[in-house]
């Protein structure tokens, strides 16, 4: 085996914030007082927050160090199952960061903000193509908040025919969110098993389904990494009860140029711009997740819309059936620019080059740790993988531990101990942007990591050891919950 | 395309290993009827350069500063950003990781959390925070849902000065779910009129916003009492956060839950997105909030470290009984917040909220004394209200091409406010854009 990529540098310790500083020290450049001080009534008037005052170099100092502690795409291979951690291209960032953008009030009037309204008008048409609907969305701020835009969409079409339907399927292998946004649109989830193959089974929606049901929630490629191949049998059955096909598209970077949802029976999709469109996670946000319908659901969608009117760009509240808002302006702005940029830059061939490329890169990790580690379902995955730690029940070694001590080895570890069907659970999803040898270097730490199991189980019990901290009593800060200082 | 690193070898070599011959056979579980046939119909592939040029374009496109003087607010704050912020802000160890899952690696981001939510804590006088919600309204929509867990009632009254554009993101919330918002009319001060709560029973919250959408700044003791005797939360929301560097602050004048926008702390308005919710509470609320919770603990040697916390309340371990489906929250903007108060500081935000005040008070003074009426008599902090002489279309058309935003106009909003602006100020208008604004709206 090449030289591990885990090694322990001089990483250096900081206190917090407040355990910092001076009062009497500043970190910004007050602007000029040009005018006269004019005070408030006191009894309006607070102390002041009790913050530090820090210099501009502490301040500097202090995020320096703590990035240090950190991991991230640009540091190493990012495996997490379900995130598609793909590299995030920094012209994106540039593109982004152009004043005329990060400086644009969200309520200007039409004709002084024609390049975003532009940009917008665009990517909906891209996105609407690449999923094969009809029209987008860009205003859900996440994957979650475009479910919940989904349900309520769907919502609206049951309602403005008058009928009221009180439950959505929801499929056991789905992402926690898909039941939760069900829940918050006042729909009870109804869940299906998949079957043997991993998959769902057009006899288990055709018994589940009836005319209480308002659709269906399904993740295609799903969370087992898997192709729905009934996807086509299922949306009948739905549609013939009268129900809705929504699909979460988190995993769409399986199948761009390759399947078009709304081929296949989709009626409302939610994208991850935040996954397949390349924008960075930002240790947990800020996403995007646009919605994408067929006509039949396009008068219910979101406030206000960008239209096109003779070549100019305006935004329209004029859509009666509309669900309303579900930000306060028009989405994750930051974020969209970045996949405009992203889509851009790749043009129609290079998406789905970047399709089959993650494809054959989660392929070649599953064929070559097959013999390794146990694999749930041996068949063509998509995107991703999903491993256990079935063969280490005798080392008594756990899913946990062996992803703690990946992180010795300089990557981070997979998804772990979802999706909930899999026992022990270690999905991976390299994304296309990594190599073939780093994916041989990520293959060579698993197994000499399954070897440690068998042979010296303390080093995986122990793990991580070369991380700022040793392991987390993850069940301390939940018993004693200690969440400001 | 140089994102994408397989040689034609490496392809080769990893097919073989796979057991296939073509990139397409990769995909012999898709159906052939579910397969594309024909390519996707989208713009050619753009060098670097040529998308430079494209975005550029776009970007020459839209009224910023310095070239246009925007007096606009309502939710959307220009404040100076300190370059040291903007550039931490980019290391990339923060901007490329996902939620910290895997805390012994994601310890950066971790206390950096954890002391943004102790800062905001801080802030508005509370006990716990959030790690960040989408926006101040969606924070504002899950702060009345919480309210109505907590209370198992299914009303919610919040005033009509709460932001206009909130209130239609509650409704959204709302509506399917057979909750009820009821709305608070407003006084001729430009304060919320609880008088019509004495009228409504099983109430879940009472949720006001100050400075409200007017400007003015609520009694919130009051809001506050009124709202204990009717047995409801008192939801405190606001879109200006750096109020609270001056302002008697939310959780000492008795708030609940207090909610709302972070944008001004250090975050680009970008078109109003990403944006930053802040969502706190007591902690005898700790466990009905939603979204994510950042705990201090202890590693196998007993040092200090940071996890994600009391995840039972959330949608990958509860599903459909989470208190919330928020998974990807607005982390980064977070991060950008908690720098920038840490650069601020105590003493600095204190001074700069101060000069918010006292500008918009400058300008104020002199619209008034060019005879302009301001309709509403309550303080305010760095956004007010002017009401124009009728006709003033014209004179808004005609300062917008002078690269002047003189504020937004209330009449969509409230249709019984014709002629009505809100004009907003902040320590980046200068006493001469000012001046120079009063000249040209006087002739
Ligand atoms: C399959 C799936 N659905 C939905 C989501 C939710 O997306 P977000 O985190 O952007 O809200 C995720 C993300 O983790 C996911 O993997």
């Amino acid at each position: 085996m090449k030289e591990s990529l885990g090694t322990t540098g001089l990483i250096l310790n900081e206190p917090l914030l407040w355990e910092k500083g001076k009062k009497g020290r500043s970190g910004f450049s007050l602007p000029r007082r040009d005018v006269e001080s004019c005070p408030l009534a006191p009894e309006l008037t607070g102390e002041g927050p009790d913050f530090p005052d820090l210099s501009e170099v502490d301040v500097v100092r202090h995020y320096t160090r703590l990035s240090q502690w950190n991991f991230g795409v640009d540091t190493g291979m990012y495996p997490l199952g379900s995130c598609t951690m793909k590299y995030s291209p920094k012209t994106n960032e540039t593109q982004a960061g152009r004043p005329g953008f990060t400086g644009a009030h969200p309520l200007l009037p039409a004709g002084l903000c024609q390049g975003i309204l532009r940009m917008m008008f665009e990517l909906e048409l891209y996105l609407a193509e690449i999923t094969g609907m009809d029209a987008a969305t860009l205003q859900p701020a996440a994957g979650a908040h475009g479910e919940l835009a989904g349900m309520l969409l769907i919502h609206g079409f049951h309602r403005k025919k008058g009928n009221k339907r009180s439950k959505i399927i929801v499929p056991d292998t789905a992402h926690g969110t898909n039941p939760a946004s069900v829940a918050l649109c006042g729909y009870r989830p109804v869940p299906v098993k998949s079957n043997e193959q991993g998959i769902l089974s057009v006899e288990a929606i055709f018994d589940v389904m009836d005319d209480d049901t308002a659709g269906i929630m399904i993740t295609n490629p799903n969370t087992l990494g898997l192709f729905e191949e009934n996807s086509r049998k299922i949306a009948e059955v739905i549609h013939g009860r009268g129900g809705l096909v929504y699909c979460d598209g988190a995993n769409m970077n399986a199948v761009m140029g390759v399947v078009k949802m709304g081929a296949i029976g989709v009626d409302v999709m939610h994208l991850n711009l935040h996954k397949t469109f390349s924008t960075p996670h930002g240790g947990g946000g800020p996403g995007s997740g646009p919605v994408c319908v067929k006509k039949h659901l396009e008068p219910f969608l979101p406030v206000p819309r960008v239209v096109e009117e003779n070549g100019r760009y305006v935004l329209s509240d004029d859509y009666p059936e509309s669900i309303g808002k579900l930000q306060a302006f028009h989405g994750s702005v930051g974020v969209i620019i970045k996949a405009y940029s992203y889509i851009r830059s790749m043009g129609p061939e290079n998406l789905k080059k970047a399709s089959q490329l993650a494809v054959l890169n989660a392929n070649y990790i599953k064929e070559r740790l097959k013999g390794v580690l146990h694999l749930a379902y041996d068949r063509p995955c998509m995107h991703e993988c999903v491993f256990s730690d079935k063969h280490q029940i005798d080392d008594h070694i756990t899913t946990l531990d062996m992803a703690k001590r990946l992180m010795d080895y300089g990557f981070h570890p997979p998804t772990v101990y979802f999706p909930l069907v899999v026992d022990g659970a270690i999905m991976m999803e390299p994304t296309e942007t990594e190599s073939k040898e780093e994916l041989d270097q990520y293959i060579e730490a698993l197994k000499a990591i399954v070897n440690e199991a068998k042979d010296d189980p303390n080093l995986l019990h122990g793990a991580p050891n070369k991380c700022k901290v040793k392991r987390l009593d993850e069940t301390l800060a939940a018993r004693k919950p200690c969440l400001a200082g | 395309m140089h994102y994408l690193p397989h040689t034609a070898e490496d392809i080769e070599s990893m097919l073989q290993a796979v057991g296939v011959e073509h990139l397409d056979d990769l995909f012999s579980t898709v159906p052939e009827d579910c397969r594309l046939q024909e390519g996707l119909d989208l713009p050619e592939a753009l060098t670097e350069w040529e998308l430079d040029e494209h975005m550029a374009a776009l970007s020459n496109e839209m009224a910023v500063s310095p070239e246009y003087r925007v007096f606009m607010g309502a939710g959307s704050y220009e404040h100076f950003i300190p370059a040291s912020v903007s550039y931490l802000l980019n290391r990339s160890e923060f901007v490329t990781s996902y939620t910290p899952y895997q805390p012994e690696m994601s310890q950066g981001t971790l206390q950096a959390i954890y002391e943004y939510q102790t800062l905001v804590a801080r802030l508005l006088g509370m006990e716990v925070a959030t790690a960040s919600h989408y926006d101040g309204a969606t924070a504002l929509a899950e702060s009345l849902l919480m309210a109505v867990r907590i209370t198992g009632q299914r009303k919610v009254a919040v005033s009509s000065l709460i932001h206009p554009l909130y209130r239609r993101v509650v409704k959204t919330y709302f509506e399917p779910t057979g909750y009820e918002v009821l709305e608070l009319p407003y006084l001729n001060t430009g304060l919320t009129d609880l008088s019509g709560l004495d009228e409504m029973d099983g109430l879940a919250a009472v949720a006001v916003q100050s400075p409200n959408f007017f400007g003015c700044i609520e009694d919130l003791k009051a809001v506050g009492e009124k709202a204990h005797d009717k047995d409801a939360l008192f939801v405190s929301s606001f879109t200006e956060a750096l109020a609270y560097g001056l302002l008697i602050n939310p959780g000492s004048s008795g708030a609940d839950i207090v909610c709302g926008e972070g944008q001004s702390l250090g975050i680009p308005r970008s078109f109003g997105g990403p944006a930053l919710g802040m969502l706190a509470t007591g902690k005898k609320y700790m466990r009905k909030l939603p979204g994510r919770l950042v705990g201090q603990t202890k590693d196998l040697d007993g040092k200090r470290g940071f996890v994600l916390t009391l995840a039972t309340r959330e949608q990958h371990i509860r599903r459909e009984k989470a208190t919330s489906n928020i998974c990807t929250n607005n982390s980064l903007c977070a991060l950008a917040a908690a720098m920038y108060m840490a650069s601020v500081g105590g003493s600095g935000i204190r001074e700069l909220a101060l000069l918010n005040h006292d500008k918009a008070e400058y300008l104020k003074a002199q619209l008034k004394k060019e005879g302009f009426t301001i309709p509403f008599d309550s303080p305010t902090f760095n956004e007010f209200v002017v009401e124009f002489p009728p006709g003033f279309e014209a004179t808004y058309a005609r300062l917008l091409k002078k690269n002047t935003v003189p504020g937004l106009s209330l009449a969509p909003y409230y249709p019984e406010l014709a002629n009505h602006y809100l004009l907003c100020v902040t320590e980046t208008r200068s006493k001469e854009d000012m001046d120079a604004l009063v000249r040209e709206v006087r002739s």
